[in-house]
């Protein structure tokens, strides 16, 4: 073989924002593994992958935010062999980006997961998929298949659920015990599974990882704000014209992100950033990071026409139901949120607003996990930003709006 | 100085903490305690301990704090 074949023509790093995205074919198909080498080029074992994702400053993008390689460096100070979790529930259910990386480009995911365990010394990894997604189970069963790895791999199914996805009920579900959360800690850097130390991370945040182990800390760098770099994954819904995942840097502004999807397609009075564990707000200024509050990625264009106390109290009930039920407060106080805000929309007469922000108040930190945060976070958002339209509702009974089912809510999948 | 911690899977509102430890634990509108996460004064440590000793569902705890 003459020498000339053995080197490899150097591949570019991504110039734009589309990073994650760059290779998404037109028809939708999953990459395959040389389209994808073809465009990234291959995964070479990376020197100190932990000190230059400290260095990228990349947080988690399941909503957490905790930063990558310090999580990384956690787990490898500990004693044992780590195992590496894909964490693929995506239980948000307005979100869908996580599944679009899994279906669209699945070998920069496991690239990510396979870097990532290289690093710590892992060498098996497991991915947590919710029961149900077989469009995305089978895009990563083919994908495993045209890898050669040297890690141990496994796609399990797990309960579908808006908790399921945290971390400790997401390591029950793996050992096949009930999907809810544990008191921490330990934490799963610490004890995860089987005992293991072990590293769980977000479908997007591997795909990043994958490319900053290719094109380092200062390219990651070079677009987002200071504060907070790169791209990250928005799934857009509402009244907008081409709802969909897009890539955004951060610090990008909701009517940017808006106008890159077509416009608007009527009248919006308000958005949704962050999910359900996120927020409203009025200013289309307002700018996509992780203090704005963009959380999992969630935007939700809100139309004039919707009633935003009657979506709202949709969505707390929903989040009341998906309690993991193990907490007093979270049991108590999000049903009590939620009939709260059901009253006021249903025009019932007494005005439980001070209750409402007493009982948001009353169960933020008091969860084993931070769902009732989450939850008390929306509605105090709702009462805030909804203000007229709840004052219209106690006076009324109604307001202008109507019940549109803009923000939905899923159905558990067991 | 050490703080009182509450398990609040374990803690099934019985409530006597808030009974027996007031200056440090409230009820909740639902019973369920709720902990001033300050460090508890030494003055004040017999009574969390009390708190902790008496609770049925043995979740309650006073950790050291850190550093």
């Amino acid at each position: 073989m003459a020498a000339s074949a053995l080197r490899r023509t150097p591949v570019a790093a991504p110039a734009g924002v589309a990073r994650l995205l760059d290779g998404v074919r037109d028809d939708n198909r999953p990459v395959l593994l040389d389209e994808h080498v073809r465009l990234y080029g291959p995964l070479e074992p990376a020197a100190d992958l932990v000190a230059t994702l400290e260095s990228s400053g990349l947080r988690g993008r399941g909503g957490g935010a905790f930063p990558v390689g310090q999580k990384l460096a956690a787990v490898a100070a500990q004693r044992g062999r780590p195992v590496v979790v894909v964490n693929a529930t995506e239980g948000e259910p307005a979100s869908s980006k996580d599944r679009a990386l899994l279906r669209l480009v699945p070998h920069l995911v496991l690239d990510g997961a396979a870097a990532a365990a290289a690093a710590i010394g892992a060498r098996e990894i497991v991915v947590g998929l919710a029961r149900g997604r077989s469009n995305e189970r089978d895009a990563l069963v083919a994908a495993l298949k045209e890898r050669r790895d040297r890690a141990r791999w496994s796609v399990k199914a797990v309960t579908d659920g808006f908790v399921a996805g945290e971390e400790t009920a997401l390591l029950n579900a793996l050992s096949g015990k009930e999907p809810k959360p544990t008191m921490k800690p330990p934490y799963p850097f610490e004890r995860g599974l089987r005992g293991a130390p072990t590293l769980v991370q977000n479908v997007e945040t591997l795909a990043h990882v994958a490319l900053i182990a290719r094109f380092g800390a200062r390219w990651f760098r070079s677009v987002g704000t200071e504060a907070e770099p790169g791209t990250a994954l928005v799934t857009l819904s509402g009244a907008v014209r081409r709802p969909g995942v897009y890539e955004i840097e951060l610090g990008t502004r909701v009517s940017e992100l808006i106008e890159q999807a077509g416009g608007a397609t009527e009248t919006l009075s308000a958005f949704l950033v962050g999910g359900y564990f996120g927020g409203w707000t009025r200013d289309a200024a307002h700018p996509l990071t992780v203090a704005g509050g963009l959380g999992a990625g969630v935007v939700v264009a809100f139309p004039a026409d919707a009633c935003g106390v009657r979506e709202s109290a949709r969505v707390t009930r929903y989040l009341a139901n998906e309690s993991a039920g193990q907490c007093g407060p979270c049991v108590h106080g999000l049903a009590a949120l939620a009939s709260g805000l059901e009253e006021i929309a249903a025009g019932k007469t007494s005005d439980r607003r001070l209750h409402l922000a007493r009982w948001a108040q009353q169960v933020t930190a008091r969860g084993a996990c931070r769902h009732p945060d989450g939850a008390a976070r929306f509605v105090n958002s709702t009462l805030t930003v909804f203000e007229e339209e709840l004052a219209l509702h106690l006076r009324t009974g109604r307001c202008r709006g109507r019940d549109r089912g803009v923000l939905p809510v899923g159905s558990r999948r067991g | 100085m050490k703080r009182l911690q509450i398990d609040p899977i374990a803690c099934d509102g019985h409530g006597l903490c808030a009974e027996l430890f007031p200056e440090w634990i409230e009820a909740d509108d639902w019973g369920y305690p709720i902990i001033n996460p300050g460090p508890v004064p030494p003055g004040l440590e017999m009574h969390a301990r009390r708190a902790i000793k008496e609770c049925p569902k043995v979740a309650l705890r006073l950790v050291s704090e850190r550093g």
